[in-house]
């Protein structure tokens, strides 16, 4: 069951529920791009619908609103530690279908792999989400052929033009907030709605079947990896990748206090595989590349049973040195076919 | 009959009086180095009309149609006509062609539009002070660059404007890759450190350059919003005492640069020696005459500086003494 409402009402809406809830979802930052007049699209709170990015894909993932760049684990003093307080709202997250199915990919490493994560769970527990559709592909995604195009397990569907929104609520309790905020006032009508979603990309991607240890002697890894110059962007913006590093910060002041905090890392910059003593397991890009590719379509599968990667597209469009993973992976599975 | 030119006056009007009895060039300049490619072929029109079919591509990005016959420079003039108008350059009189030559053409270098260490629009600047400062007899050479490798070689000119980003920093987004760190150090004055896991940027040895913003991978450094620029003085090349420029102004806006010049070319026209060859005499000459002191009351009158903008108070210059 879905709805129209005037774009005035969902405004309204929009900002009642502010009260209760941090609202995330792309937002286009003009001139944050890399080179100068260049603009970014990534996620931050948004208070009004119009700030957000809905038709391009954000240049960065929904990652950042559940798990943060940085993110401080607990302060110490001499004696004692103590864990930051979280938000006491929830979360509304604004998300494509791809990066719902990498919402999936993050439960499974944080909440299904061993030890549940304490602050990863008391954010997640916290968060609905907010299907935005895909009227077209964008240029380097291949979600159809990852089989993440489509979403049906949304809490709420949101199409929004100059003058309509129409969504879609299968979740109660958010439509229950939805009616408390004014849903049945201010002209919103019963309908149809059904999430828009692409059926085909310009890039397609087939999936080698046939990967094993063998394959870290492929010369594909050494031929792409020198030409990576491992700046670990494909990371950052890969909406499945979760790695982090530990750091310790001791307050210049008082060196006896401080914080501990995770922060992002990156398969692909030095220092990753680093360990006491001097030794580091993987030196090369080539080795670096092979690690970062097999666990997206090899390792993960293998203890999930599903790829790691969703096919969103953003490594192929961020990396500077045009190194595309797609076409990566599509020679990999035609070496499959000799 | 006997060919009776007034060379001054073609001088004046952008054409080249050659070694060769009779013979001069067409010198066509685009400000910014900026192009419809549809001017190229109205060029080529008029070296193989007029000229010897042959375009010398000028140091200060123009082009001299060479093998003109003098006689037929009015003709030649209606041709340009449509370039002039393209490049949209001040005109007094239509279908004259250039009406002045002291000035000499703006250059830059390929700026924002195309480079990704640029770090504003290049041909958009020179186009703005083009507006300003022509059509002028007085001789000015003015030169843009997009960031301080100075690829539009600035410093040779009276003024060179340098591109300038004040990087903006969010330790909330910093991973310490230190890419940004490498990139300064590798590329430019090693200006970072990192503490406790965050950078830190020596303010006074930064040179706006961007390079950090550029590798950053997470977007913790982001360009200012406002867009800076380094400007320096009175660079020159010549016979007696060629130079680099010097800095005057770091940090500085674009609506104080415009000032400056326009205010400059007042100061010129008070001091300048009319008895000197052919009544021209350089800038940069007149200042070592002057001295500098008075020349920075005339150049900040009126000039309302940003907060941060850092002012030379003193400005010497060195280069290779010929004349001494």
């Amino acid at each position: 069951m879905g709805y129209q409402i005037p774009k005035k009402t969902a405004d309204t809406i929009f900002s009642q529920l502010q009260a209760d809830y941090e609202i995330f979802a792309p937002r286009l930052f003009a001139g944050d791009g890399c080179f100068s007049d260049t603009d970014i699209i990534r996620y931050d709170k948004v208070s009004s619908l119009d700030e957000i990015e809905f038709d391009r894909r954000s240049d960065y993932s929904f990652k950042e609103s559940l798990f943060a760049i940085n993110e401080t684990l607990f302060y110490f003093t001499e004696n004692e530690t103590a864990v930051p307080s979280c938000t006491d709202k929830k979360l509304l997250i604004f998300l494509k279908s791809c990066d719902l199915h990498a919402l999936k990919r993050l439960d499974a490493i944080y909440l299904e792999n061993g030890p549940e994560d304490f602050y990863y769970k008391r954010l997640r527990e916290k968060a609905s989400f907010v299907l935005m559709g895909c009227g077209e592909t964008c240029d380097t995604g291949f979600c159809a052929s990852m089989g993440t195009s489509r979403s049906d397990n949304y809490d709420l569907y949101l199409k929004c033009d100059g003058e309509n929104v129409w969504i879609d609520c299968p979740s109660e309790a958010l439509l229950l907030t939805l009616k408390k905020a004014g849903l049945d006032e201010g002209g919103a009508s019963a309908c149809e709605v059904t999430p828009e979603y692409v059926t085909e990309n310009k890039e397609s991607v087939t999936l080698p079947k046939n990967l094993s240890v063998e394959s870290f002697d492929n010369p594909l890894w050494e031929a792409y990896g020198s030409r990576c110059i491992g700046c670990g962007r494909c990371n950052f913006v890969c909406p499945t990748c979760t790695c982090f590093t530990m750091q310790d910060i001791h307050y210049r002041d008082n060196e006896n206090v401080g914080e501990r905090r995770r922060v992002w890392a990156s398969c692909q910059v030095d220092g990753y595989t680093d360990i006491a003593g001097g030794g580091s397991f993987r030196k090369t890009q080539g080795e670096r590349l092979r690690f970062k590719v097999m666990h997206k379509i090899y390792d993960f599968e293998k203890r999930f049973g599903y790829p790691m990667c969703v096919g969103c597209g953003r490594c192929d469009a961020v990396c500077p040195e045009y190194i595309s993973y797609a076409n990566l992976v599509n020679k990999l599975a035609e070496e499959d076919e000799k | 009959m006997g060919l009776d030119i007034n060379t001054k006056k073609a001088k004046k009007n952008a054409f080249r009086i050659s070694k060769e009895r009779g013979i001069g060039a067409s010198r066509i300049r685009v400000p910014g180095g900026y192009l419809k490619a549809e001017i190229l072929g109205m060029v080529q029109e008029i070296a193989e009309k007029y000229g010897n079919g042959i375009v010398h591509l000028t140091t200060r990005q123009g082009f001299e149609v060479e093998g003109i016959r003098l006689e037929d420079m009015d003709a030649i003039n209606e041709m340009l006509q449509p370039i002039i108008e393209l490049l949209d350059i001040n005109q007094p009189e239509k279908g004259m062609g250039y009406s002045s030559s002291g000035t000499r053409n703006i250059t830059a270098c390929i700026g924002n539009n195309v480079c990704p260490f640029a770090n504003y629009n290049t041909a958009d600047f020179a186009k703005r002070v083009e507006k300003e400062i022509f059509p002028n007899d007085l001789h000015f050479k003015v030169a843009f660059t997009g960031c301080p490798n100075d690829c539009g070689k600035v410093r040779l000119h009276d003024f060179g404007i340098v591109g300038m980003t004040m990087p903006r920093y969010d330790p909330s987004r910093c991973v310490s890759c230190q890419a940004c760190i490498k990139g300064c150090k590798g590329l430019s004055v090693d200006a970072l450190r990192m503490e406790n896991y965050k950078i830190i940027r020596d303010e006074e040895k930064c040179v706006g350059c961007g390079v950090c913003i550029t590798k950053c991978p997470t977007r913790a450094f982001t360009r200012s919003k406002r867009k800076y620029y380094r400007l320096t003085l009175m660079g020159r090349t010549g016979k007696k005492n060629p130079r680099l420029g010097e800095d005057f102004l770091i940090w500085a806006d674009e609506d104080s640069i415009v000032k400056i010049i326009l205010n400059t070319y007042r100061f010129v026209k008070e001091y300048i020696d009319t008895s000197a060859p052919g009544g021209k005499e350089h800038i940069g000459y007149i200042i070592d005459r002057v001295g500098f002191e008075e020349y920075k009351k005339w150049a900040l009158e009126g000039v309302d500086l940003l907060p941060e903008t850092k002012v030379k108070e003193c400005v010497y210059w060195s280069g290779i003494h010929f004349d001494r």
